[in-house]
């Protein structure tokens, strides 16, 4: 029989088949079915110290009788150092000298200010490994993208902001009417004419790009000439204390970043404060609000804080039938699974169009197949262990939910049975830690609470359309509005589709892409204000 | 066939799009795994392995082909800080004219069959000859002992949009190589019949874009495939025909896997990155793209198509990456490794065409193995 010389030797062996095929299964390249990557731990060596005080005016101390809690390594549950729950009457410390420091550093001539956040950024890429490697142990992201997204980013963002600087009088033209400004407005000095620092910056950030969370927030501030009281998020508050390490290094001046760590108290406690001039605010749309009620009541001066506010998200991802299917795969991929799909801006609803629904699912399951889900600190991993075991409950809770709601879970990888009760999405992972395999929901409908509320982990939700316009309404049909992807090779559409979308940012055939010089930030829930960019700096001063 | 879809009395490709910019991030991003250790040697072993050992020079010499296949067979020889066990490569390439010289060398050392002869033909490197002399040309070198056809398609009737000239031409020479296959000698001296393998190098270089080469890359599979199930209609394409392969395959039961005929496949076609004549040779993106082609292929019919980029791969380094590519872009897909253990992360799906590469593979090898890297001179040439 013809047919044993396979796929196109056909005719070639007609003769003698049978000794042939024999022969040939015996060849000894068939006996590597398998080429496993051997274990690459990132083996750099850093310090942290047992504990760490709070950073204000300059130095490190802890206030006496000072409550203190730990940090642990997510992927292990190891205990990594101790950090001190800051009181009210720390935050207090800490805006007195934010306060204190802020006439000078405003009065500092811009280009000497300049060299300050030039220094700093110069020193972050210097210290740029023990950074990732410390931001990795923290939080329980891949080593691969502390060290080649997170940490290149936060560099940027200080050496962007410096840049601007000296050149605010270009970004803000024609804020006075040639008449000399007084300089009475807020009493501090002007930085171009007609525009002003706005003050002592409170600044509160989350847990899924800690370091990266601290340079967006802190480099705009220090460029404008504010001063800035830093809280990091409770369970990855180490890379900011190395920043304030940095800080000193640098000379900075005492009190212009003050850091303290804690919980929600330390974190009102700063919003609440009556001296500081305005409140940034990065995490939740449920903590956001809770915020914006707050600062809606007047200071005791009669002014009131600016509020800046980058929320939650759900954003669509929409795949038309003309995309680039395998390019569109790659960027679903970065969308959700990127930091275990712990980003506000996660394409965490999947739109595909009817006609490729089937390949893009069956292609998306291959795909996900090879994701390498593991200890974050091993360099060939691509999805690390998720930040707590507060956030791991919330996404097995939806995890839950979407199969009782009657969405099909797909965990590619586990070969066990799924079902509410057993979603496997611990399968393969260690006892120790907060894991969870990357995977997606199939026939999912918008009224679903998979559909509508933020899961915050490596969970998509695949739906389908048939026509443009129902993409459109689909995809706006959220409360959130931070940001967007759609696929597709033909421009035309590509532009009108992205005009329609309302929110603050739509990646067009990519997905996740960050840049400083690129404004980010949302429409509806997903809050308000824009950081990076020219836009970035207007929430830093008074025009 | 219908290659294309005519509209306007032109063809027009049928193929999925590729985004350029997203497949060269994905590309780099095979760049940065991490290989060490274990996972090295046994990469560069794997690699040493799916070589097909190049010389494709005007000056070619019958003794420089020898030095060649003698290489080819023990690619360590005299050295001695080199671990037990290497494999030889796993082909030589050369010109039609030195096929003979290759056949006798090889069978001097007991290693015909064992290290295929690769030739180009088809009038290589250009390919702007006349179908019969082209046709010729590929009938010589099967004839002269060759177990592999290289041939190069017609880019001047792709990029004018011809693409059934380009696919009858690549359907005429599969014709020939199964034919002219037939008629010859097996090397082990049973008898008549030697599996004669197709690989069809599109010049990449030339095509430019990626959507081109993903094009050329499904015309190219789909007309040697059918060339091969036109001559033999009752044999293994037959039964796939028309249904969704990647179905059949989750299920064992299906009759066209059921044969024990398709779990031995004697060789298998490719697809080809370049001849090595024109720049840019193999690049990563475009290797990936061809990748994704031959995936879909297997998706969509169930069978194996092999893939080999050629030229500029010359570091041990950037062998490993094009593995980690291969690994992470085909080595997830359920039921390749029933149909051939290992998929193509073997010499039977995957090749490097290379001369070069295998001397700094040795080096790696040797530095693994002894804590000692080796000079170029310590290395011996081909």
């Amino acid at each position: 029989m013809a047919s044993s010389e396979g796929t196109n030797g056909h005719a070639a062996a007609t003769a003698n088949a049978k000794s042939d095929s024999n022969r040939i299964s015996k060849l000894p390249a068939s006996q590597t079915p398998g080429w496993e990557y051997s274990p690459a731990p990132e083996t750099g060596k850093v310090t942290i110290k047992p504990s760490y005080g709070l950073f204000i005016d300059g130095k490190f101390a802890e206030p006496k009788g000072a409550k203190r809690f730990a940090t642990i390594n997510p992927s292990t549950e190891a205990t990594l150092s101790e950090v001190v729950q800051a009181s009210p009457a720390d935050v207090n410390r800490a805006v007195v000298a934010a306060r204190a420091a802020l006439p000078k550093w405003a009065g500092l001539p811009a280009s000497e200010r300049a060299k300050f956040i030039f220094r700093i950024a110069r020193r972050i890429q210097e210290r740029g490994r023990e950074l990732a490697i410390i931001e990795t142990l923290d939080s329980g992201k891949p080593i691969k993208e502390s060290r080649d997204v997170d940490i290149p980013l936060v560099a940027a963002h200080f050496f962007y902001n410096a840049g601007w600087a000296d050149k605010l009088g270009f970004v803000f033209q024609g804020a006075t009417s040639g008449a000399k400004s007084s300089g009475k407005k807020s009493g501090l000095p002007e930085l171009a004419p007609g525009v002003r620092p706005v003050g002592v910056c409170g600044q509160v950030i989350p847990w899924n790009f800690p370091l990266l969370m601290a340079a967006w927030k802190i480099a705009p501030a220090l460029a404008c000439g504010n001063t800035v009281v830093l809280k990091p998020a409770e369970t990855t508050p180490l890379t900011a204390l190395v920043l304030a390490e940095i800080f000193e290094e640098c000379e900075l001046p005492p009190g212009v970043v003050n850091i303290v760590t804690g919980d929600g108290v330390t974190g009102r406690a700063i919003v609440e404060h009556p001296d500081v001039d305005k409140i940034a605010f990065t995490g939740s749309t449920e903590v956001g609000k809770i915020i914006a009620k707050s600062v809606a009541s007047p200071r005791p001066d009669g002014k009131f804080k600016r509020l800046t506010l980058e929320l939650g998200g759900k954003s669509p991802h929409i795949i038309f039938e003309d995309a680039a299917i395998d390019q569109a795969v790659e960027g679903i991929i970065s969308g959700i699974y990127f930091n275990q799909g712990e980003v506000c801006c996660a394409g965490s609803r999947l739109f595909v169009q009817e006609s490729i629904l089937d390949t893009v699912v069956k292609k998306l399951e291959i795909r996900l197949a090879s994701l390498r889900t593991g200890d974050p600190m091993d360099k060939n991993t691509d999805v690390g262990a998720v930040n707590s075991k507060e956030q791991l409950s919330r996404i097995e809770h939806y995890l839950k939910l979407g199969q009782t709601e009657g969405a099909e879970l797909r965990m590619p990888g586990y070969s066990g049975e799924v079902s509410p009760d057993n979603t496997g999405s611990r399968h393969g992972l260690p006892s120790k830690g907060f894991w969870c395999r990357p995977c997606f929901f199939t026939g999912v409908q918008p009224s679903h609470t998979i559909a509508r509320e933020e899961i915050f982990g490596p969970v998509l939700s695949v739906l389908s359309f048939r026509t443009p316009e129902e993409a459109v309404s689909r995809a706006n049909n959220t409360p959130y509005g931070l940001a967007a992807g759609i696929w597709t090779e033909k421009g035309s559409k590509m532009l009108s589709i992205a005009k329609q979308i309302k929110s603050g940012v739509v990646w067009c055939n990519t997905y996740n892409k960050f840049d400083p010089a690129s404004p980010f930030g949302g429409f509806k829930e997903s809050g308000f204000g824009r950081e990076g960019g020219v836009q970035g700096l207007k929430a830093y001063v008074e025009v | 066939m219908q290659s294309g879809i005519k509209a306007a009395g032109r063809d027009f490709s049928p193929s999925p799009k590729v985004d350029a910019v997203m497949a060269a991030e994905r590309a780099a991003s095979f760049t940065k795994r991490s290989i060490k250790s274990k996972s090295k040697l046994a990469g560069l072993k794997l690699a040493l392995s799916m070589l097909d050992l190049t010389t494709l020079e005007g000056k070619d010499s019958p003794e420089k082909v020898r030095a060649l296949c003698a290489k080819a067979v023990n690619p360590g020889a005299g050295q001695t800080d080199l671990p037990d066990g290497l494999p030889s490569v796993a082909a030589v390439c050369v010109y039609p004219n030195l096929v003979k010289h290759c056949r006798d060398s090889l069978e001097s050392m007991g290693a015909l069959g064992r290290v295929k002869i690769a030739s180009v033909a088809t009038g290589f490197p250009s390919g702007q000859y006349p179908l019969d002399v082209r046709l010729d040309d590929t009938r010589r070198a099967i004839h002269d002992g060759a177990d592999e056809i290289d041939m190069v398609i017609n880019r001047g009737a792709f990029l004018a949009g011809r693409y059934d000239e380009v696919a009858d031409e690549i359907r005429a020479v599969k014709r020939t190589c199964l034919q002219e296959g037939v008629k010859a000698d097996r090397h082990d001296g049973s008898g008549k019949g030697r599996p004669i393998s197709l690989k069809v190098i599109l010049e990449t270089g030339e095509l430019e874009t990626l959507d081109n080469v993903r094009f050329a890359s499904d015309l190219a599979i789909r007309a040697m495939q059918e060339a091969a199930r036109d001559l033999e209609p009752d044999t293994i394409y037959a039964p796939l025909h028309g249904s969704n392969g990647a179905a059949e395959l989750n299920g064992s039961s299906s009759r066209h896997l059921d044969t024990s005929a398709s779990r031995h496949v004697a060789s298998f076609d490719f697809i080809k990155t370049s001849t090595g004549k024109v720049t840019p040779a193999a690049t990563m993106p475009v290797t990936l793209v061809m990748l994704e082609a031959v995936r879909d292929w297997y998706l969509e019919t169930g069978f194996l198509v092999g893939v080999k980029p050629a030229g500029g791969i010359r570091t041990a380094k950037q062998s490993l990456h094009y593995l980690v590519m291969v690994k992470e872009t085909l080595g997830a897909l359920a039921g390749v490794n029933e149909l051939h253990p290992g998929g193509w992360l073997t010499p039977e799906l995957w090749r490097f065409g290379a001369s070069a590469l295998a001397n700094d593979i040795l080096r790696q090898i040797s530095w693994l193995h002894s804590g000692k890297y080796r000079a170029n001179y310590d290395v011996t040439e081909a």
